[in-house]
C-alpha cells in the first residue's frame, strides 16, 4: 500500500491507539514479550503477561474487540520486574497487541494470535 | 453501583532488604463492559473498575489504567521491590467515584 502521511483518515481503532500511545512515534525497539494462550476456550478470561525490562509503560490493546483497548500499566519505581499479568476479554478469534514504552523514549512492540472458541462479549 | 466489592491480595509477609516479591490481587467487581444487553434489548450501561495502584510507603509500584476488556473480578500479578519495613497500599477506583482501598505490612529482617 502508498502510505501519503495522512494516516489518522485511514487508521482502524488500533493504529489510533498506538498513535496516540506513542506521538506517532516509529516503534522500532526491542525487548518486549507478550504470552497469551494460542487457543482460548472461554472469551472472557483469558490470561496475558507483558514483560520488558526497562519499560515506563506498557499498553495492551485486543484487535478484535469493539474497543482495541483493554489497559495501559505504569511502572514505578519500585516495580520489582517491568511485567505484569492479568485477564482479558476477547470478543473472538484476534491479534492481541503490546506496545512498550521504554525509558531511552524507544517503543516496542509484540503481538500474538489468539483463537478464541466461546466470545467474550455481549451475552 | 457494584455491590460485594471484597479485594483480595497476596504478599508475602517477610523479605530482606532489596528483595523483589511477587503480589497477587483480586477484586470481586462484575466489571459491566457496557457491550451487553439485558432480556429486552437495552444496553446495560457500563460500570467497571477504571484504575489500580499498588505503592509501598507512598512510592509507586504499579499503576493501572483499566477498560472494559480486562475480565469479570480483576486479577494483576506484578513485582515489587522492598527496600525497607513498611506497607503496601492497594487501590482501586470505580467508574461510581468509590473507591477500594487494602494494606498489607511486609517486614526486612
Amino acid at each position: 500500500a502508498v502510505m501519503l502521511g495522512g494516516r489518522a483518515a485511514f487508521a482502524t481503532p488500533t493504529e489510533e491507539l498506538i498513535a496516540e500511545f506513542t506521538g506517532g512515534a516509529e516503534i522500532t525497539g526491542e525487548g518486549l514479550s507478550l504470552t497469551a494462550p494460542e487457543i482460548a476456550e472461554n472469551g472472557n478470561t483469558v490470561p496475558v503477561e507483558v514483560e520488558a525490562p526497562g519499560a515506563e509503560a506498557i499498553m495492551l490493546l485486543a484487535t478484535g474487540n469493539p474497543n482495541p483497548d483493554v489497559g495501559v500499566f505504569h511502572f514505578g519505581p519500585l516495580a520489582g520486574a517491568q511485567m505484569a499479568s492479568t485477564r482479558i476479554r476477547l470478543a473472538g478469534t484476534q491479534e492481541v497487541v503490546a506496545i512498550a514504552k521504554m525509558s531511552d523514549g524507544s517503543f516496542a512492540r509484540a503481538a500474538q494470535e489468539v483463537k478464541v472458541t466461546i466470545g467474550g462479549c455481549g451475552g | 453501583m457494584a455491590e460485594n466489592v471484597t479485594p483480595r491480595v497476596r504478599v508475602p509477609k517477610e523479605a530482606t532488604a532489596g528483595e523483589v516479591i511477587t503480589i497477587k490481587t483480586l477484586i470481586s467487581h462484575p466489571m459491566e463492559s457496557g457491550q451487553r444487553k439485558d432480556k429486552e434489548g437495552n444496553l446495560i450501561p457500563r460500570s467497571i473498575i477504571n484504575h489500580f495502584t499498588c505503592s509501598f510507603n507512598g512510592e509507586t509500584v504499579i499503576e493501572v489504567a483499566m477498560e472494559p476488556a480486562i475480565s469479570t473480578n480483576p486479577y494483576f500479578e506484578f513485582q515489587a521491590k522492598v527496600p525497607e519495613s513498611g506497607t503496601f497500599t492497594f487501590t482501586w477506583i470505580d467508574d461510581d467515584g468509590s473507591t477500594y482501598e487494602e494494606t498489607k505490612e511486609i517486614a526486612v529482617a
